[in-house]
């Protein structure tokens, strides 16, 4: 299958072989939770919440009391694939997810600022239409700032490119995760075959797309902060 | 700059399912024209000064690619919807009219007008997929008209009535193709166009009556009736020499229906998949005596195509001759009638114009009547223009329609072919590609660390007299040791034909260069086959390198691989070498290396015969041609001498150790070559023969068959050899695979008794062996492994291709033969002997050792069923009751030959 049309130079959306899909994101979207955000990539739609810094509720999870405990949990709805079906919570997938997403989280937030404390962060996909990995790690920063939780850098994601219909034809899907200031990736995932100059350049644009995104959440976060600032003004 | 768009659509997939897709309209898309100012684009393939820019609909493109492939005409704008629904409906039509789109020569555009903002459509409610379509392309005229303004005269091409008249309404300038090609005056290009079929019934009816033809069933009534039981699918196979009868092999009923008659056939084709009733049993029983004759003209030609299984029906020769002998025993083969058509295989077909003579209105429309140079296909029935420039010349003509009332299909004419095969020359893109020439040995070639100096070594090369593209060399050094050092040298074709070059991309087309007798059809341009890679003699060449470090037993001790420069001193002839090795005399070095070299091939050839190798025959003809008329002066049997062994054993070894050190480095994506064991079915007939003058033949395994070949003797000398000409009938082709596709016990190359076997040693002429060259290059890492090899599935299409080509090559070359040995007795009728090589009902098969010919030989007129002669099938032999007079198998006769 070709992914760019040869005669037109565009995708199959209609994007150019660049391009990154469409973003969107906001922030405070449930109000119980500390921080939560919505994210959209094109039409995949992820939303997110974040709880604490809290107590650690099961001490016996606590590693060492220094630094801030990270819990993670994805879950895909149910109604968010074409067909409808009930997925089972801690399946393979889902809890490959949870760890790849807690662990890039981690190595953004300064865990030693918040001892003896536990920082939960819930990622639910409401619409799965590929990179959704990508899409939760990206919703999950958004929420972490959003609660006010203190990080090193803006951690975001973006996996080059590939939209469902392009996924599940088995081209390759190289996932990102990037501190933009830092200039560190912090995850890395290809789930197939590469050649390695090739992976190279895959590398380069995903790494571009993770900066784009970068800019953009800056910017959605720096407009929500106006928005709390012309609140209080009032 | 990006808007986004989510649009619903239902796909059927199993089930119903509701597909959101993300849909991105753009305002970035440029028009394409080079008069416009506003897109501000870099490329714009329509010109400036263009009388009108043409946006064609889906139906132009699927029926007037012929004309649309035309230089006459041009700026054409294809919109992406149409294209996509082009691709849809017909692949073969999609990827012609692709072509032309990145044709640089042709000013095509492709308009993503499905991405533009301005020319998206919604669909409304209600509007069928096929009316918002038809809408989008005058969406998308309307457009062009406005962006680029008064100037420039955009016109949509349809033959949809009311498309026409909407686009009218909606201002927009529209024509049909026939009104438009009119308009531009050129008489040639009409016969181009295909003519809706409504007026020419008429005309029809008074031509023939014959109201034979049914109406095919409706297809609802058709899947209807398959899911029953009373029709049955198959694709339907034209006896090749008989082209009333056909056969489709059924999988409902396990066995093949025979279909009688064109009537019958109800206007199907071969190949295509159709849809049969069968006919009641009482019928069946009239219908076989008529197959015994056919049978025999089926077999009449056989030396044609004398292997392929795939045309000629799957019968068992015992039904057919009980059937001659015993001609009231009830058939069981069912034979039935065509119902409907399920998919139409509709091809250009190549052939030439009955002979007529012109008519008197000349300048107006003619009817001609097409007859293919494939029997199998009936007559076409075409209208032209320019009857007096098609008569007499091989043209190429698509079919159109096949209307129920008419007794010949109706197509158009394509292409004008001036000589019999159509040997495009390259294109300049290809022979852009070519290094500059006069080519010499670069120093970067010599201070390339991957590249091996042997200029020093004593490189020689043996091929047949008059050899221009020469790529392989041996040298044969004495170590200390004394042992050998056996180097086999191949053209370094891969130094010259890049991936991914046009060049490359035409020479994976063509596969292989043709031999013709007299003439060679190249896949690559001659500069490169005949002095840029032929290895010649005191010139410096690049070469791949295969060196191994044999024993004086033929024991390689190691082998390596390497980038080369030679410089061969000597390119001589098979009789040359032989002559050399047979004159003791001579001691000088050269010579020497010969006699060295022929010692080890021997002892490698006895040990491959000892693994099972089988020596089979053929026979191949050598034709002296004259140069003025082309006419063959001379034919004998091509001689096979101990030096054309020799040079055959290294290159065996060569291509095997290559396809071990490919598949060690690359399990699932080397290109290999297999030969399949034959079946006992195939075997069958070679069985039958020798069993029939008490010789038995053990086929359990290749040696075994190779050693029962080897003890088939008798005091005849022509004998073994007959018998293995025989034998290589019955052998499956050897195919090109990719090694991912298939387990490892599959890899076996039956002929060769080898486990692995690939080509490498003729890249000047093969592509596999590029291909190959490539890999081995990736192997010895220096050299990046091609995209291609990345892709299983588009090295299997490779690896599909080179198979066809390969095929399609040989079969060319023998109609070459063929062609030459008839006008060669033409001129010269002559008595000679013959063998027997199989008996049939009313005659036999005889085959000419002289000139590797067959032919069939009847004993009663043609067209009598054979009652005066009894076929005994056990012994093979056909006898006259009452006479003294038998034919067996095998036997030697005296014929005459000449021309009828």
């Amino acid at each position: 299958m070709e992914y760019v049309n040869p005669l037109t130079g565009f995708r199959v959306d209609g994007r150019r072989p660049n391009e990154m899909r469409q973003l969107k994101g906001e922030v405070g979207v449930v109000a119980r939770a500390d921080g939560s955000a919505l994210f959209e990539m094109g039409n995949t739609r992820v939303i997110a919440a974040v709880y604490g810094p809290r107590e650690v509720q099961n001490k016996g999870q606590q590693v060492n009391s220094k630094d801030a405990l990270v819990r993670c949990e994805y879950r895909m709805a149910d109604f968010s694939t074409g067909d409808r079906r009930r997925k089972p919570k801690g399946d393979r997938r889902s809890t490959e997810i949870s760890l790849v997403i807690r662990q890039t989280m981690e190595a953004s937030i300064l865990t030693h600022l918040m001892p003896r404390s536990q920082i939960d962060i819930f990622v639910q996909v409401l619409q799965a239409d590929g990179g959704t990995r990508a899409a939760c790690i990206n919703a999950a920063t958004l929420a972490l700032a959003d609660a006010g939780i203190p990080m090193r850098d803006i951690v975001t994601s973006c996996s080059a490119d590939l939209n469902y219909i392009e996924d599940s034809a088995g081209g390759p899907d190289v996932t990102v995760g990037f501190l933009t200031k830092m200039d560190k990736v912090t995850l890395l995932q290809m789930d197939a075959k590469l050649p390695m100059d090739t992976f190279e350049t895959v590398m380069d644009l995903a790494i571009e797309g993770c900066k784009a995104i970068a800019n953009y959440i800056r910017e959605v976060l720096l407009e929500n902060t106006k928005r709390l600032e012309c609140q209080r003004d009032h | 700059m990006l808007q986004s768009k989510t649009f619903v659509k239902k796909t059927r997939a199993g089930r119903v399912q509701k597909v959101v897709r993300e849909h991105y309209l753009r305002d970035d898309i440029s028009c394409g024209a080079a008069s416009c100012s506003t897109c501000g684009a870099v490329e714009h393939p329509l010109s400036a000064d263009a009388a009108a820019i043409l946006v064609v609909d889906t139906n132009v493109v699927l029926h007037q690619i012929d004309l649309l492939e035309n230089p006459a005409i041009d700026d054409i704008v294809l919109l992406s919807v149409v294209l996509d629904e082009v691709k849809n409906k017909n692949l073969a039509v999609f990827n012609r009219i692709k072509a032309l789109c990145s044709n640089k020569a042709r000013r095509f555009f492709v308009f993503t007008n499905e991405h533009h903002r301005d020319t998206y459509v919604k669909e409304m409610v209600g509007e069928s997929p096929n009316d918002r379509n038809d809408r989008a392309i005058r969406v998308a005229t309307r457009w062009y008209q406005s962006h680029l303004g008064e100037n420039v005269k955009v016109l949509l091409i349809t033959n949809d009535r009311d498309n026409k008249r909407k686009a009218i309404e909606e201002g927009i300038n529209a024509e049909t193709v026939e009104s438009y090609v009119r308009s531009l005056a050129q008489p040639g290009l009409l016969d181009l166009v295909v003519v809706s079929t409504s007026g020419d019934v008429t005309m029809e009816d008074v031509e023939d009556l014959r109201p034979s033809k049914k109406k095919h069933k409706p297809m609802s009534e058709i899947t209807a009736g398959l899911r029953c039981g009373i029709y049955h699918q198959g694709k339907l196979r034209v006896n090749r020499y008989n082209p009333f009868e056909a056969y489709v092999g059924s999988e409902s009923i396990g066995d093949e229906i025979v279909i009688h008659g064109r009537s019958n056939m109800n206007r199907a084709f071969d190949g295509d998949i159709v849809a049969v009733e069968l006919l009641p049993q009482d019928q069946w029983h009239e219908s076989k005596s008529f197959i015994a004759d056919d049978d025999e003209d089926d077999e009449e030609d056989v030396h044609l195509a004398p292997n392929s299984a795939d045309d000629a029906p799957r019968k068992a020769n015992p039904t057919q001759s009980t059937a001659a002998s015993s001609a009231d025993s009830v058939s069981s083969r069912p034979v039935g009638r065509v119902v409907g058509i399920i998919k139409r295989n509709w091809n250009s077909y190549c052939g030439s114009l009955e002979p007529m003579p012109m008519p008197a209105g000349s300048g107006g429309v003619a009817h001609a009547l097409f007859v293919s140079k494939d029997r199998r296909i009936p007559k076409i029935r075409i209208q032209t223009r320019q009857l007096g420039n098609l008569l007499d010349k091989r043209i190429i003509v698509a079919v159109d329609s096949w209307d129920v009332l008419s007794r010949y299909p109706s197509g158009h004419y394509v292409v004008l072919i001036e000589n019999d095969i159509n040997t495009r020359p390259f294109s300049t893109q290809v022979l852009a590609c070519l290094p500059p020439l006069p080519w010499t040995l670069s120093p970067e070639d010599l201070a390339n660390p991957n590249r091996q100096d042997l200029r020093h070594v004593r490189v020689f090369s043996v091929d047949p007299p008059g050899c221009r593209d020469i790529d392989d060399a041996l040298h044969c050094t004495p170590l200390p040791n004394g042992n050998f050092e056996v180097g086999v040298h191949i053209a370094d074709v891969t130094n010259f034909v890049h991936p991914g070059t046009p060049l490359d991309e035409e020479a994976s087309q063509r596969g292989t260069s043709v031999y013709l007798v007299g003439q060679r059809i190249d896949m690559l341009p001659k500069p490169l086959t005949e002095d840029v890679c032929s290895l010649r003699a005191d010139v410096e060449r690049l070469a791949f390198s295969v060196i191994w470090e044999m024993t004086p037993h033929a024991d390689i001790i190691s082998t390596r691989y390497t980038k080369s420069v030679i410089k061969s001193c000597a390119a001589m002839s098979y009789v040359e070498a032989q002559a050399r090795m047979d004159d003791s005399r001579l001691v000088d070095p050269l010579t020497v290396d010969l006699r060295n070299l022929n010692s080890l091939a021997k002892i490698m050839r006895h040990r491959r015969c000892e693994r099972g190798a089988l020596t089979l025959a053929s026979a191949e003809v050598k034709f002296e041609i004259d140069s003025e008329t082309h006419d063959p002066l001379d034919i004998g049997i091509y001689q096979i001498r101990e030096a054309n062994q020799m040079i055959e054993e290294f290159m065996l070894a060569a291509n095997i150790s290559v396809a071990e050190k490919i598949l060690k480095h690359f399990p699932l994506c080397s290109l290999l070559r297999r030969h399949p064991s034959p079946t006992k079915e195939m075997l069958e007939p070679l069985l039958r023969t020798a069993s029939s003058v008490g010789l038995n033949l053990d086929v359990s395994s290749s040696k075994a068959l190779a050693e029962s070949l080897d003890n088939a003797k008798n005091d005849d000398p022509y004998f073994n050899k007959l018998i293995r000409i025989l034998a290589t009938r019955c052998m499956t082709q050897a195919v090109y695979f990719c090694s991912g596709d298939l387990t490892f016990s599959e890899y076996y190359h039956y002929g060769l008794a080898a486990s692995l076997y690939t080509h490498f040693t003729s890249p000047i002429r093969r592509y596999a062996d590029v291909i190959v060259h490539r890999l081995l290059a990736a192997a010895l890492e220096i050299a990046k492994l091609p995209p291609l090899f990345q892709d299983g599935p588009q090295l299997t299409g490779v690896a599909d291709n080179l198979n066809y080509r390969h095929r399609n090559a040989q079969m060319a070359s023998r109609a070459s033969v063929e062609l030459h040995t008839l006008i060669y007795f033409r001129t010269r009728p002559m008595d000679t002997e013959a063998r027997i090589v199989k008996i049939k009902a009313n005659g036999f098969i005889v085959f000419v050792p002289k000139f590797g010919i067959e032919g069939p030989i009847y004993l009663t007129p043609k067209g009598d069923k054979g009652g005066d002669w009894v076929v005994d099938e056990v012994h093979q032999r056909v006898t006259k009751p009452g006479t003294n007079v038998s034919y067996a198998v095998l036997q030697t006769v005296m014929i005459h030959m000449e021309k009828r």
